[in-house]
C-alpha cells in the first residue's frame, strides 16, 4: 500500500548547553499515514508543548528529525532535490496560526496568491491567473473587490487567515499541514474557516492534517485524532469516537475541563479532585510522561512507559489502565485490533 | 438598571464613552457603555476584537492610554465616581478598592523581582506602618490562597509556569480585599486544563470576599461557565445584558443568537455556521444600527436609528427594534 505522506518514527530532540547538556524530546518515536486513496482530515490534538508544532514542521521539511523520516510517496523528503524538491512543495503546504506574520506588511496582499501562481505556472496567461484567484477568494467567503489590492493591515485577522485558506484552493495541493488555523481568528469567523477546510477534503479531495488544542473543532472536522503529551502519541483512532468517549486519563482530563458553552453543564463534574502541579515536567524517560498529573497512577506507572493497547478496535492507548488489551505496534495505532488479530 | 431586590450595585456605570484619535479621524471604542455590578456578582463582558471590552476595563481603571480618553460617563463605585477622583486619590483606590488583572497576566509580573517583594508593594503602598513580619504573613496566606507554595514569594517569575503566574497575578488582585475585581482575559494564554483549575481559583477567592468580578473575553463557553450574569459588546456599545441562563436558553439580540449559534458541539457534528460579514470598522460605522449589515432580522428602521438599550423584560436588557427598544438619533 502506497502513502502519500508518512511520519515514520520520528523522533526530535533540543539539545542546550555546552557543558552540561539538556536534551528536550519534543516529538517521540511518532509514526501516522495520510493515504494516497481518499481524502481525510487528520487531527494532531495537544497543549502547549506537547511537540504538535514541532511535528508539522518536520512534516513540512523545515526541521530534519533527530531519528525517523517523513516520507512523501515512498521517498524522504530530505533527501529530495529539484523537480522532486518543488513537487513535495507544491503538494504539501502549510495554514500558519498567525495571521498577521505570514505577509510581507510591504507588499499588496494579492502578492501570497499570483507568486505561487506564476511559480508553479497554474496560469497560461495574467487573466486566467486573476480568474483563478478570484475564484479561491470566493471559495472561503471573500469579495475579490475587496480582498485584491489591498495592503496586509487593510484586512482583518480572519480575512487574511481566509487568504491563506483561500491560496490553498488554488495551489490545489495533495496535503494541507494546517497549525492552529482557526486560533486567533473571532468567534464568529472561525466557523466559516472551518467549513472552507472542509469543503477542501470534499471537493477538492486534499487530505489535512489540522493541528489544534481544540477538541470541539476537532470533533466537528476530523477523521482520526492523535492525541499528544509531551511528544508521546497517548491515544489515537477514529476522532469522533475519541472524543466523545475518551479512554486516556490525559484526553478525560482535557476534555472534562474544556468550557462548555451551556451554563447547565457544570464544569469538569467527571474530573477527579485534583491538585498537582500545572505542569510538573517529567525527567525521568522511564516512566509514563503522564504520570506526575494522572488521577489514575500507579505503581507500574512510575518504572516504565507503557506502550500501545488496544482498548477497542482501531484505538491505541498508551496507558497500563489498559494492560490487560492487546499490544499495538506504535507504527499501526489506528490498525488496533482488540481481539488481538 | 434597578436590581430585583433593590440592591445597591457596588459598580454602576454610566454612558461611559471612550475616544481614539487616529488619522482617519475619531472613533469611539466605547459608546455610552451602562451596567451595574452586584456584590457577588461575576459579570461577563463578551465581545469579539475591536468590540470595545478591553477599552471599557481599561477606563473603569482610569488606564485609558493617549490617543484614547474618556470623553463622558460616570462610574460610580459605592457612590464615588472614580471619574473625578484625583490622580492621587485614584491610585488609592487601586488595588485596595478596584484591582485589574491584565490581560497577559502571567507577562505583567517584574522579572527582576521576587514575587514576594510584588505581593508586598501593594501592603506598603497601601497600609501605613505595615510591620514586615506581617507581610510576611499575609503574603504566605494569599499565596496558599491561590493554591501555591508559600516558597514561591522567593522565586522570580521565570522561576513559575505561566499557570502559577497566573496565579501570582491574582493574589496580588485580591491582597486588599478589593470590592471590585476586574480581569481581562485571565487565561487566554494557558491551557485548557490549567485555565479551568486558575478559573475555579478565582470563583472560590470572589465568592469569600464577597467581591463583585469583571470578567472580559471572547470565550462564550468560558463565560457560560463562570459568570453568573453576561453583557454582550458589539462595535464598541452594549448590545444585551442579562442572567446568563436566561442568555443562553433564549438570547434576545440577533447578534448573540448568531455568537451562541456559531460555537461548535462536542456532541453532535453539524455544519458549522458563522456570522456571515465582517464586525465595522469603527471609523466607518453603517447609519442606524451597527449590526444591520450582518442582522438576520433586520428592518427598515434599522438602518436609519440606532436602538438604545432597554429592559425588554426584568433584568434584561437589549439594544434591538425587534423590541420596540428606545431609539437614540442617528447622527452622531
Amino acid at each position: 500500500m502506497s502513502h502519500l505522506l508518512e511520519a515514520d518514527g520520528l523522533t526530535k530532540v533540543f539539545s542546550r548547553g555546552v557543558f552540561r547538556k539538556t536534551h528536550n524530546v519534543a516529538v517521540r518515536d511518532l509514526s501516522l499515514t495520510i493515504g494516497e486513496d481518499e481524502p481525510t482530515i487528520t487531527v494532531i490534538a495537544g497543549e502547549s508543548g506537547s511537540g504538535k508544532t514541532t511535528l508539522a514542521s518536520m512534516l513540512l521539511g523545515f526541521q530534519k528529525p533527530t531519528s525517523g523520516a517523513v516520507r512523501f510517496r515512498g521517498q524522504d523528503i530530505n533527501q529530495l532535490k529539484g523537480a522532486r524538491w518543488r513537487d513535495f512543495r507544491r503538494n504539501v503546504q502549510p495554514v500558519f496560526q498567525d495571521p498577521f506574520e505570514v505577509f510581507n506588511p510591504v507588499y499588496r496582499v494579492d502578492r501570497i496568491l499570483t507568486q505561487p501562481a506564476k511559480l508553479y505556472g497554474l496560469a497560461s496567461s495574467d487573466d486566467e491567473a486573476r480568474e483563478m484567484i478570484e475564484e479561491a477568494l470566493r471559495q472561503v467567503g471573500l469579495r475579490p473587490a475587496e480582498t485584491l489590492g489591498r495592503f496586509p493591515h487593510q484586512l482583518s485577522g480572519g480575512q487574511r487567515q481566509r487568504i491563506s485558506v483561500a491560496r490553498a484552493f488554488l495551489l490545489k495541493p495533495r496535503v494541507l499541514i494546517a497549525d492552529e488555523p482557526v486560533s486567533m481568528i473571532d468567534a464568529s469567523l472561525r466557523a466559516t474557516v472551518l467549513e472552507s477546510l472542509r469543503e477542501l477534503k470534499t471537493e477538492l479531495g486534499v487530505s489535512i492534517v489540522y493541528i489544534t488544542h481544540d477538541l470541539v473543532t476537532a470533533f466537528q472536522i476530523g477523521d482520526a485524532i492523535y492525541v499528544l503529551y509531551k511528544g508521546d502519541v497517548v491515544e489515537a483512532g477514529d476522532a469522533m469516537k475519541v472524543i466523545q468517549a475518551p479512554a486516556h486519563p490525559y484526553t478525560r482530563m482535557l476534555m472534562g475541563s474544556i468550557p462548555v458553552p451551556d451554563p447547565r453543564v457544570q464544569w469538569g463534574a467527571d474530573l477527579p479532585v485534583m491538585t498537582a502541579a500545572d505542569d510538573a515536567v517529567s525527567a525521568n524517560p522511564f516512566r509514563c510522561v503522564f504520570a506526575p498529573r494522572c488521577p489514575d497512577v500507579h505503581d507500574t506507572c512510575l518504572e516504565l512507559p507503557p506502550p500501545h493497547f488496544a482498548s477497542e478496535s482501531g484505538r491505541a492507548v498508551k496507558c497500563f489502565l489498559y494492560e490487560d488489551k492487546p499490544l499495538v505496534e506504535n507504527r499501526r495505532l489506528l490498525e488496533a485490533s482488540a481481539d488481538g488479530q | 438598571m434597578k436590581s430585583l431586590s433593590g440592591r445597591e450595585p457596588v459598580l454602576s456605570v454610566r454612558d461611559l464613552t471612550v475616544e481614539y484619535t487616529t488619522e482617519g479621524g475619531t472613533l469611539r471604542a466605547a459608546d455610552h457603555v451602562s451596567f451595574d455590578l452586584y456584590e457577588g456578582q461575576r459579570f461577563g463582558l463578551v465581545g469579539e476584537s475591536g468590540s470595545g471590552k478591553t477599552t471599557t476595563a481599561l477606563a473603569l481603571m482610569r488606564l485609558t492610554q493617549a490617543p484614547g480618553r474618556i470623553v463622558a460617563g460616570q462610574v460610580l463605585l459605592q457612590g464615588t465616581d472614580l471619574l473625578t477622583l484625583s490622580e492621587d486619590d485614584m491610585r488609592k483606590a487601586r488595588l485596595a478598592q478596584i484591582s485589574y488583572v491584565p490581560q497577559g497576566a502571567m507577562n505583567s509580573l517584574n522579572p527582576v523581582m521576587k514575587v514576594g517583594n510584588q505581593i508586598a508593594n501593594g501592603f506598603k503602598d497601601h497600609i501605613d506602618r505595615i510591620s514586615g513580619s506581617e507581610i510576611a504573613d499575609r503574603t504566605a496566606g494569599l499565596l496558599s490562597g491561590v493554591g501555591l507554595d508559600p516558597g514561591v514569594a522567593r522565586m522570580y517569575p521565570h522561576e513559575l509556569s505561566g499557570g502559577m503566574k497566573q496565579r501570582v497575578a491574582i493574589a496580588i488582585a485580591v491582597s486588599l480585599s478589593p470590592k471590585v475585581i476586574i480581569a481581562d482575559e485571565p487565561t487566554s494564554a494557558l491551557d485548557v486544563v490549567v485555565q479551568r483549575e486558575v478559573m475555579l481559583t478565582l470563583r472560590r477567592l470572589q465568592e469569600e470576599l464577597g467581591a463583585a468580578v469583571l470578567i472580559v473575553g471572547h470565550d462564550m463557553g468560558l463565560m457560560a461557565q463562570f459568570a453568573t450574569d453576561i453583557g454582550v459588546m458589539y462595535a464598541g456599545e452594549v448590545v444585551e445584558i442579562g442572567p446568563v441562563m436566561d442568555m443562553f436558553d433564549d438570547p434576545l439580540h440577533p447578534y448573540t443568537r448568531a455568537l451562541i449559534g456559531s460555537l461548535p458541539s462536542a456532541v453532535h457534528r453539524t455544519k458549522m455556521v458563522g456570522i456571515p460579514g465582517l464586525p465595522p470598522a469603527l471609523l466607518e460605522l453603517p447609519t442606524g444600527c451597527s449590526f444591520n449589515p450582518r442582522c438576520q432580522d433586520v428592518m427598515d428602521m434599522c438602518h436609519r436609528l440606532d436602538p438604545q438599550l432597554a429592559e425588554i423584560s426584568t433584568g434584561r436588557w437589549a439594544s434591538c427594534h425587534l423590541y420596540g427598544a428606545g431609539e437614540r438619533a442617528a447622527a452622531s
